[in-house]
């Protein structure tokens, strides 16, 4: 039992980011955009939430920060795709680069400073539940945003009108066009979202998960962000599974040698990206799910004619 | 500028150039209420421009639109909607992700919650003869049932005005039948429709008047009873329709290409799969296939290609040899070419020029590919060659192929094939969208070759083409492919039913 | 009287070429604002990236051991890009190649022999492909998106070559740090300039600069990347082979990245460290892209690419620069390139768009 409960805290907190960032990618997929920028989004959200809490102690203008620092990022990467055109794939690869050393520039000084980490917030007796207690209403403020929009997300997409038009913009941005929706300001706004969470999930890696500032300290997450929302086939619960299931694995890096497995911690350290690549190919060998869930108009630069 | 309140709509000199061309030059146009008004020309005659400023899509360089009597600036589609214009387009603007009662929701302007809208997209559906399940998923639905939500999408907004760009070309024609009782009645009931089409029979039979263009201008608005067809047909190319040449029969020789049980099952189910085709085409005749858009022609054209290769080698015979499983260069030496029916992104490299796009299937057959590098000196003499027997227009060979034209691309790229000498040649829609005068070239160039002894196998929605120019025909539906009979033997009706599905021996062929 | 963007009828040829000098001006005017940002002098920043690197022969030398890594895998991956292949897990195909060498040149550790250097590169590039070929087999066999698994491959290569130095490579005299032994002599690429560290690599990068640019403008194989990368179904059509592509040009990459780990780690490095590279693999990328994805442009961007590494060393040793600022810099690059490129198919008109028909 001292064993099991820290477990399931390190699940909790190493899905976290993950969860932030792949719901917000999932969101901009839906429009049609595919933003590989999420690694430079998250980082830039990481160092800029780091930064900000260390000069001004306020844990809320540090989250304030990350989501602007993502939102910016992403406007960027907006600006290049809607409005120059730009290819999607590239563009991204380019926010990425651009990301990791731009924070790697910001960040210079950060380097070897500690931070106590984000407070966790009891909810009044709720809390005081054995086990469960702990797990589900001892956790810092993210951890409940991160929960609360799974719940909030679900229902724009599938519940309201708005969530509507941005699943048929994602699907064929002609028609979508030729009915009179805005494509640019939907895709805009999805992705501009899309930064927005992704800057949360940098923030939560260097607020609460490792509160301390590393060079590319997201160390491939955007990415497995990425390939959770392939594997989630573009949907919320499937996102909150995933998420957790890739916390899960982080249990065994974290906790390998307190079981006493004899693997060396650098074989361990490759589990994530390993089973990113698994899950990636268990989810592609099914194309008809893909295509039936994908977002039919996602990568494809939209070009109203004339 | 006096407007008259009789008219619904009235629109007056209404001009708009794109770079490169004058698409509308002044054009008038008046429709009254209750009134079915064609709008007829050829392709590129500047329809689809004059109804999208209409819809608010495109927006006038010039010109005034009075709606009702009053000036109105139409500036958005859903500016349009609000004054009670509805469009039913061509290319249906459709999610194919989402269900119907969704797709419906999304073009509508008032706020209804899904159940309300359910309901009553089945009452109007019900009053109109247009059967719809509002819960379906688009993806799972056939091109005509498609064109019915786009139909009850516009109903439902009870429109004063309701565009129709082409609506029959996705049809059979005892759909389209059924369609023409919808529309009067809705005329009865004092809807003014706009009706675009260049087929002038439907319009004939359809219309009350017809406004005429040509080269973005208005030639002429007439009364259709007081018109033939010929003289609308006249009036819509410009010069007395040149008679089609007699059709000699045909000098039939050995089998060339067999398809025999050929089965392709789609990679997912949005896909048609192929079901048990039987096909056989000899040399020097023309086979045609008719069939409404997505019933597996396509998929056709790909596994005859090559390019869905099948599991069995028997399925596919060229010349007598068992080619089931060679990929489509191998099939191109055995002598067989084909046209797909996409032209850019499919049959062309959009941004590669024509030298470069004459290669892409020319290498083998034509010796363009020297010690396995490319002899750009004879690749260009190959483009040059089939732009000048085709006359395609161009400035030249280096240009782009996605900026030549519909026909002038369909012409390079049929040249391209026909060049090549092919024993066997497969073409998809080879004159669809396309201008007149680059449809005559084609089909000529067509029965020439037939008459040389190729075997010929055209797929087309476009049944006049095929019963013009094919000696046997049938239909492909929902991946089945019918019997083929003499074309001589065949009306349109009776292809019709091929269309759908339906057999002809099972009822009395005779009277049909 | 706002700017606005006019279709061109047909993409400006001129503005291929433009597009790039345009943008890297552009990444100055970026550059200097960020140095006035750092309280830096933008002369002295500018002088020491940009003019330094060129200013003496021993530099240039240093430019072109850079530039080799960068030019090579340019080249290969810009073969890729064009057939729509996303291979940007170079750097850890790199990993791989430079670990494979390196392992067979620890395998002969003291010996001599002009047969071990062939072997170092054999196995360099064949580590460089199977790495690659992982990537190929699962975009073929199973469709899984070659970018998250080529990348996913990176971390994984990286934490295995870190793994080797820890444990089996180790240098068993080297008191515990995580390095292997100095490579003999024998197992050292030969150097082509005396006095300098510039080594054969940087002739097998101006073949593969030849070779590329054969193989893309007049090989059938790079007619159908061209085909694949730019209208899919038209390479159906025409019978090419997809998953011969995705093979061919992976293989491609991963053998040629291989080549350049193998060339650093027996070239300027000399044994195996946990870290072999500083980000060739995905500068490479940049390259590739600058380069218009063509293998002539990508020796051009390959030396850019290496001034602004050399440029960040000199200005961390001059200005006491971060060397984050040469990833800035490399980064706001592509994004000016990937804006600049609208010019090709658009041009700018400034007040109303005119009514009057334009004449091609």
């Amino acid at each position: 039992m001292e064993l099991f409960i820290p477990a399931l805290l390190t699940i909790i907190t190493a899905a976290t980011p993950l969860l932030f960032a792949a719901l917000g990618e999932m969101v901009t997929e839906k429009s049609g955009i595919l933003n590989l920028g999420v690694e430079g989004m998250m980082v830039m959200g990481a160092i800029t939430g780091f930064v900000i809490v260390n000069y001004t102690g306020s844990v809320t203008l540090a989250i304030g920060a990350s989501i602007l620092a993502g939102v910016l990022m992403a406007a960027l990467f907006a600006l290049l795709v809607l409005t120059f055109h730009a290819s999607q794939v590239p563009t991204g690869l380019a926010l990425t680069i651009f990301g990791i050393g731009l924070s790697a520039l910001v960040g210079q000084n950060m380097i070897g400073i500690a931070y106590e980490g984000i407070p966790k917030i009891s909810i009044p007796y709720l809390s005081d539940i054995p086990v469960i207690g702990t797990l589900l209403f001892h956790q810092d403020i993210l951890v409940y945003i991160s929960l609360i929009m799974v719940a909030l997300i679900y229902l724009f997409l599938n519940k309201t009108r708005a969530g509507l038009i941005l699943r048929a913009v994602g699907d064929s941005h002609d028609a979508a066009h030729a009915m009179g929706y805005s494509v640019m300001r939907i895709r805009l706004m999805a992705t501009l979202f899309g930064g927005g969470m992704a800057g949360l999930g940098g923030a939560y890696l260097s607020l609460a998960y490792s509160p301390l500032w590393v060079e590319q300290m997201t160390a491939g997450r955007g990415w497995i962000a990425l390939a959770l929302v392939v594997f989630a086939s573009w949907r919320t619960g499937r996102i909150l599974f995933g998420a957790y299931l890739f916390g899960g694995i982080s249990i065994l890096q974290l906790h390998a040698q307190a079981l006493g497995i004899g693997v060396p911690s650098q074989v361990m350290s490759m589990l994530p990206y390993l089973a990113t690549i698994l899950v990636l190919v268990i989810t592609s060998s099914d194309q008809t799910q893909i295509r039936l869930n994908a977002p039919a108009s996602l990568g494809r630069t939209f070009q109203p004619s004339r | 500028m006096n407007s008259n309140p009789d008219y619904l709509i009235e629109l007056q000199g209404m001009t708009k150039a794109f770079p490169g061309v004058l698409a509308n030059d002044s054009v008038d146009l008046r429709i009254e209420p209750g009134e079915v008004h064609a709008l007829l020309g050829e392709n590129g005659a500047g329809k689809s421009t004059l109804v999208k400023m209409i819809y608010g899509i495109l927006k006038p360089d010039s010109g005034t639109v009075h709606f009702q009597g009053k000036p109105v600036i139409i500036d958005t589609p859903a500016r349009a909607r609000d004054l009670g214009i509805a469009m039913v387009f061509q290319h249906f603007s459709l999610f194919d992700s989402l269900s119907v009662v969704e797709n419906i929701s999304l073009g509508m302007d008032r706020k209804v919650d899904l159940s309300t809208l359910a309901n009553e997209i089945i009452q109007v559906s019900e009053r109109y003869g247009l059967p719809l399940d509002p819960h379906r998923h688009v993806y799972t639905l056939s091109v005509g049932e498609r064109q019915r939500i786009e139909i009850v999408r516009c109903l439902l907004q009870n429109p004063k005005l309701l565009v129709m760009d082409e609506p029959t070309s996705v049809l059979t024609p005892q759909e389209v039948k059924k369609l023409f009782i919808t529309l009067n009645r809705l005329a009865e009931e004092g809807l003014a429709i706009l009706y675009i089409s260049h087929k002038l029979d439907e319009i004939k039979a359809l219309c009350h008047k017809a406004t005429i263009l040509r080269n973005g201008k208005r030639v002429a608005t007439v009364d259709v009873d007081t018109e033939s067809t010929s003289s609308l047909a006249t009036m819509m190319m410009g010069e007395e329709m040149k008679k089609n040449q007699e059709k000699r029969a045909a000098v039939v020789g050995e089998i060339r290409l067999q398809a025999h049980g050929l089965n392709m099952i789609a990679p997912d189910s949005t896909g048609i799969s192929l079901k048990d085709i039987h096909l056989e085409v000899r040399a020097g005749e023309v086979v045609g296939i008719a069939g409404v858009a997505g019933n597996g022609q396509d998929e056709l054209l790909k596994a005859l290609n090559g390019e869905d290769s099948c599991k069995n080698n028997e399925c596919i015979i060229i010349d007598g040899k068992h080619s089931g499983r060679l990929d489509p260069n191998a099939r191109r030496k055995a002598g067989l070419a084909s046209v797909p029916e996409k032209r850019l992104g499919h049959g062309a490299v959009p941004d590669m020029n024509l030298v470069d796009n004459a290669f892409m299937t020319g290498f083998s057959r034509m010796g363009l590919l020297v010690k396995g590098l490319i002899n750009y000196r004879k690749t260009r003499n190959f483009a040059h060659q089939v732009i000048d027997d085709f006359a395609v227009k161009t400035p030249g060979s280096n240009v782009q192929a996605d900026s030549l034209s519909g026909g002038n691309l369909q012409k390079f790229i049929i040249g391209r094939e026909l060049s090549q000498r092919p024993d066997i040649l497969i073409v998809s829609q080879p004159t669809w969208g396309v201008d007149a005068g680059a449809a005559q070239t084609i089909r000529q160039a067509l029965r020439e070759l037939a008459a040389q002894g190729a075997a010929m196998l055209i797929i087309s929605q476009d049944l006049d083409e095929l019963m013009e120019i094919s000696d046997r025909i049938g239909a492909i539906c929902g991946g089945r492919l019918s019997k083929f009979y003499p074309t001589a033997e065949m009306t349109v009706e009776k292809v019709g039913l091929l269309m759908a599905g339906v057999s002809l021996d099972e009822g009395d062929t005779n009277a049909a | 009287m706002l700017p606005n963007l006019v279709k061109r009828q047909l993409p400006s040829r001129s503005m291929v070429y433009l597009s790039p000098v345009l943008a890297f001006l552009l990444s100055l005017l970026a550059g200097v604002i960020l140095f006035i940002i750092m309280r830096v002098s933008p002369l002295a920043a500018l002088h020491a990236f940009f003019v330094e690197p060129l200013s003496s022969a021993y530099n240039l030398s240093e430019l072109g051991v850079k530039a080799t890594p960068l030019v090579l895998i340019g080249v290969a991956l810009s073969l890729g890009f064009k057939a729509g292949v996303w291979n940007i897990g170079a750097e850890g195909q790199l990993t791989i190649g430079g670990l494979c060498g390196g392992a067979v040149a620890l395998f002969f550790y003291e010996k001599e022999g002009i047969h071990i250097i062939p072997l170092m590169l054999l196995a360099g590039v064949l580590g460089g492909m199977a790495w690659a070929a992982i990537v190929a087999f699962l975009r073929v066999k199973f469709n899984a998106n070659e970018i998250l698994t080529s990348l996913m491959l990176s971390y994984v290569a990286g934490l295995f070559l870190n793994f080797m130095v820890h444990g089996p490579l180790k240098d068993p005299d080297g008191f515990n740090f995580p390095e292997s032994r100095l490579f003999s002599d024998s197992a050292i690429i030969p150097v082509i300039l005396e006095g300098t560290r510039l080594h054969l690599g940087a002739i097998m990068a101006l073949i593969s600069v030849v070779l590329g640019w054969v193989i893309l403008s007049r090989s059938l194989l790079g007619y159908q990347i061209k085909v694949a990368g730019s209208a899919p179904a038209a390479s159906e059509h025409a019978g090419f082979s997809k998953s011969r592509i995705i093979w061919v040009t992976l293989l491609t990459g991963g053998g040629v990245a291989g080549l350049a780990g193998v060339l650093e780690v027996a070239g300027p490095i000399g044994q195996l460290l946990p870290n072999i590279s500083p980000g060739y693999g995905f500068t490479a990328i940049i390259v590739a892209y600058v380069g218009r994805l063509h293998p002539v442009g990508a020796l051009f961007a390959g030396l850019l690419m290496a001034v602004t590494y050399l440029g960040g060393e000199t200005a961390q040793i001059q200005l006491n620069l971060p060397v984050a600022v040469t990833g800035v810099f490399q980064g706001l690059l592509l994004f000016f390139l990937l804006a600049c490129d609208i010019l090709i198919y658009y041009r700018i008109q400034f007040g109303k768009p005119a009514l009057a028909v334009e004449k091609s």
